[in-house]
């Protein structure tokens, strides 16, 4: 099989993951971001070449955003465009915060091999989301702690933090948003 | 936290998602912007009088119908440069398309005109205002606009920043439609779209600040 092939073929296949997921297939979901961050991953390392150790905040920041902008995929639309187009506008505000001016040069349009290559080691990431979660505002980070990490259900977060259920679910959606732009903020 | 956690902390309890969500915030962002431009311009200006005889008058909807196609093409740049990923394309020459067939209007109507005339064809009685009326009339409109766009993803924030205010000076060029007595070509081809093109214009600059995500 050739790059080409193999390229095409994850596609297909991440894009099908992708769509179980939008459709609230949690299994599908966790297995499309499993096989995208390692894509991601070998593509951030090639674009990164001068910054090994960043190429993980920038790979969380891109799965979050990817997460967070979900919604505006289109059905007839390339994921792979898509996924490019989200982790090229988290790179490019990556180098902005770090004056690395120069790496602005280097051209990158490459993203017809996004989902060609493939790197599954992950390195430490400088920064901690986990402690970035619990700056948040109780109303955002209670509902993430509850279902996202302890894993109960919505109904379930809600009898115990006595909201209600759309405020569980708003506050999982505000929260990861915020996180979002808290990781922002330290860039 | 390890991208793995952060992968099971997105995965977990995950809801099914609506994608009908991002037309129905253009839909409140234009209903909202459109009646709110209505209101200020029935309240500080005041519909014409002559309403209900203009409108029988074809140039009355030539001039509403520029604004309203003008409108749509903004409408489906922003929506375009809303999604990542999506390339505005063709887009583009839908706003092009009603610009240029009304400048040829205005072409049509002053080559006929006698050469005194031109002039005030040009700037009727009201061109020291007009722009500035559909800019001021465009700030409701154009923050509803701008709350539509920052609920989408886009990726190239000063031209969604332009398109988007742009989508909000034709919405107020729409509400101005119903009070403004001028009804020559060569007059709102020049000032309405010199009007819409002011928020474009503070789009294009807050872009980058206000739609970052």
């Amino acid at each position: 099989m050739s790059d080409n092939d193999a390229t095409t073929s994850a596609e297909v296949e991440l894009r099908w993951c992708f769509l179980q997921g939008l459709s609230g297939d949690a299994a599908q979901y966790r297995l499309f971001l499993g096989r995208l961050s390692s894509h991601l991953r070998a593509y951030l390392r090639r674009r990164l070449p001068k910054a090994p150790a960043d190429v993980e905040d920038v790979l969380q920041e891109a799965l979050l955003a990817i997460h967070n902008a979900r919604h505006t995929y289109q059905d007839d639309q390339s994921l792979t465009a898509w996924v490019y187009a989200i982790t090229r506008y988290k790179l490019m505000d990556f180098f902005r915060a770090h004056a690395r001016r120069e790496a602005l040069h280097e051209p990158l349009w490459e993203d017809d091999n996004l989902f060609g290559t493939v790197d599954l080691e992950p390195a430490e990431a400088r920064r901690d989301l986990g402690e970035l979660l619990v700056t948040l505002p109780e109303r955002h980070r209670l509902p993430i702690e509850l279902v996202k990490l302890q894993g109960l259900s919505v109904a379930e977060a809600a009898s115990r933090s006595g909201l209600s259920e759309s405020a569980v679910k708003v506050g999982i959606h505000r929260g990861l948003k915020a996180l979002a732009t808290r990781i922002r903020g330290l860039t | 936290m390890k991208t793995d956690d952060l992968i099971s902390l997105l995965a977990s309890q995950t809801t099914p998602v609506d994608r009908r969500v991002p037309p129905w915030r253009f839909a409140v962002a234009i209903l909202i912007g459109l009646s709110s431009a209505t209101v200020l311009m029935a309240v500080f200006l005041g519909i014409r009088p002559d309403l209900g005889e203009v409108v029988s008058m074809p140039v009355f909807w030539f001039r509403l119908g520029f604004a309203v196609a003008l409108g749509g093409g903004a409408l489906l740049v922003t929506l375009r440069l809303s999604r990542p990923g999506v390339s505005v394309g063709a887009g583009w020459t839908a706003i092009l398309i009603p610009a240029v067939i009304a400048w040829i209007a205005a072409g049509i109507v002053l080559a006929g005109a006698d050469v005194d005339a031109r002039v005030p064809l040009l700037l009727g009685h009201t061109w020291k205002v007009c722009s500035i009326i559909i800019a001021v009339l465009s700030i409701p409109p154009f923050a509803a606009m701008l709350w539509a766009v920052r609920g989408m993803a886009p990726v190239r924030l000063r031209l969604a920043g332009a398109a988007a205010g742009l989508l909000a000076g034709a919405t107020s060029a729409v509400a101005y439609c119903l009070h403004c007595p001028e009804m020559a070509p060569p007059f709102w081809s020049v000032w309405y779209l010199l009007g819409m093109l002011v928020p474009s214009v503070v789009g294009a600059l807050l872009g980058p600040r206000v739609l970052r995500w």
